[in-house]
């Protein structure tokens, strides 16, 4: 079953396309995640496919709905946490839930079950106002909100941009548990690290996908060989290593620099020589496979080129 | 020969029985780059409030720049720079006016920041934007702007509160090798991030939990102490010995 669907979208803003064609199908139970970073089109996605705005052109559905003729009935099925917290600032936390419960025409009892491990943890607090709220309890104010009338589709437009990443983890934990739920879940992040936890992931840059696949097939389609590179002198090393000719990209990596080049250009023993002729010492190369990062920075490049 | 340009001693903030920020005591040495980490409610921002003047503390003591927090606190803020990821420019300035007020807020002479401007632009391949509305530059150009307006002053330190959130991943990377550069110079950076491999380019990193500095070290010695393989793995050590269930 398809949960999702999008065929040719395109958005423009003042003449500038911000969606130049995207198209692209969820399976029911999926999590699905929109991954690049901010600017890119994640919004302006998320706001069609929940029927707030129009595309200029294409065509999408949403639990076989489609999202201009049956925009109404899809939003009774649809869940969706924007970016933007946008909870009613002066009301409390319960008051809040009970709001959106009502206008969905349920309650929160009915549904409680959905929401009872998110919820519980903001429930020693649900006589604060909304805004008093910290960062992290917002955020789970807010999934609470959207999960209240137990939607077919959840959408989650960068629901851990500026968290930590220990409460990173717990959100994600939380959305495993809804997907066992069979509730579908598109979820967009600018943090790459987030793309392993989804089943499949969609790359995107400046409005356009550049892959659509499972993370782990992504990593697999990574064309280059890929070496960390590390030495007693990491700034000079970053230099040297991009001088080199047959180094096609080299960037920092945390303790390590990530090189790329075609494979079998050069090898480990004329990379270390070239090296200690440079100066380095406490030289380490080593082959690693890629990560959603590194294929990022590859299909960035291709797709400005 | 290396001078300190932060120094704070049992630096604390309270909020009614609330205690903030805990007895924070640590050195940052001119030009060093110092990455100031914790899980969201640990304390970082009413700590970085405190050293740029914008909060007193409720006791302790601060110098930042070699000006007291507590008695000099304008004089904190003629020395330093700040940006942050939410607030940076005015999106409904062009880029050049933008320059032109920071510039002008900190006391620059008309002429300095006319000379400085052009300079700046052509450094950063801007010149043809000069006339553009912030609004409408691309994330990635904007925040490498805004740490450029920020330093424009050439102050002591500047202060970076996530600054790359958000930020694709190449251009992350452009926006540590000016971080680099401005460090070389001797600006000293003191900068907040979520990302861990951010930690790594950094001098020394401290790591807050419930309002304390938990950790403080270059971060080889950090994976070291805590027998990690990696500083995500030092962060969630630390991060979860917290009780505060702020946030």
């Amino acid at each position: 079953m398809i949960a999702v669907s999008a065929e040719g979208i395109i958005k423009k803003y003042a003449g500038v396309e911000a969606l130049k064609g995207i198209s692209f199908s969820v399976e029911k139970g999926e999590i699905f995640g929109i991954i690049g970073p901010d600017g890119a089109g994640k919004t302006t996605l998320f706001r069609i496919l929940t029927t707030l705005i129009l595309a200029n052109e294409g065509t999408a559905t949403v639990d076989e709905l489609d999202v201009v003729r049956n925009y109404k009935e899809i939003r009774k099925r649809v869940g969706y946490m924007p970016g933007r917290f946008s909870l009613y600032q002066d009301m409390t936390v319960e008051e809040n839930l009970s709001f959106f419960a009502t206008v969905f025409n349920t309650s929160i009892k009915e549904n409680y079950h959905l929401i009872k491990d998110i919820y519980q943890q903001i429930e020693p607090f649900k006589n604060r106002r909304a805004g008093a709220l910290s960062g992290g309890m917002k955020q789970k104010l807010a999934l609470s909100c959207a999960l209240i009338h137990k939607p077919v589709v959840l959408f989650l437009d960068e629901p851990t941009t500026g968290v930590d990443p220990v409460s990173r983890k717990e959100f994600w934990e939380m959305l495993k548990k809804l997907k066992q739920e069979g509730i579908t879940i598109l979820v967009s992040t600018p943090y790459m690290d987030e793309a392993v936890l989804c089943d499949r992931i969609a790359l995107i840059q400046e409005g356009r996908f550049m892959q659509i696949d499972t993370p782990q097939d992504i990593i697999n389609k990574f064309e280059d060989t890929l070496w960390t590179v590390q030495s007693n002198k990491m700034s000079k090393l970053l230099i040297d290593l991009r001088n080199h000719e047959k180094i096609k990209t080299c960037f920092a990596f945390g303790d390590v620099h990530h090189i790329t080049l075609e494979s079998n250009s050069l090898n480990k023993k004329e990379l270390e020589h070239y090296l200690i002729e440079k100066g380095h010492s406490e030289i380490e190369i080593k082959s690693i496979r890629a990560t959603i990062e590194d294929c990022y920075m590859q299909l960035a490049e291709k797709g400005t080129k | 020969m290396n001078k300190t340009v932060i120094e704070t001693d049992k630096l604390t903030k309270k909020f009614g029985s609330f205690t903030a920020v805990n007895r924070i005591s640590f050195n940052v040495e001119q030009g060093e780059i110092f990455g100031f980490l914790g899980a969201n409610g640990a304390g970082k921002t009413t700590a970085m409030r405190m050293l740029c003047g914008l909060s007193k503390p409720t006791s302790g003591k601060g110098l930042v720049g070699g000006f007291d927090i507590h008695k000099q606190s304008e004089m904190v803020k003629k020395s330093i720079g700040y940006m942050s990821q939410k607030f940076s420019l005015y999106e409904d300035l062009k880029v050049w006016e933008n320059i032109r007020l920071f510039a002008g807020i900190y006391g620059m002479k008309d002429k300095e920041i006319a000379d400085k401007t052009a300079v700046l632009l052509a450094k950063l391949g801007f010149e043809s934007e000069r006339n553009t509305l912030v609004k409408s530059l691309p994330l990635g150009w904007k925040q490498k702007l805004s740490f450029s307006v920020a330093i424009f002053h050439e102050p002591k330190i500047v202060f970076l509160d996530e600054p790359t959130g958000g930020v694709d991943p190449a251009t992350r990377r452009q926006f540590w090798e000016l971080i680099y550069e401005a460090a070389d110079r001797g600006i000293t950076i003191f900068v907040t991030t979520h990302y861990m491999d951010e930690a790594e380019y950094c001098n020394r990193v401290s790591i807050m939990v419930d309002g304390a500095i938990e950790a403080l070290d270059t971060t080889k010695n950090l994976k070291k102490q805590f027998n990690a393989e990696s500083m995500e793995d030092v962060f969630h050590q630390l991060a979860r010995k917290a009780t505060r269930k702020a946030d």
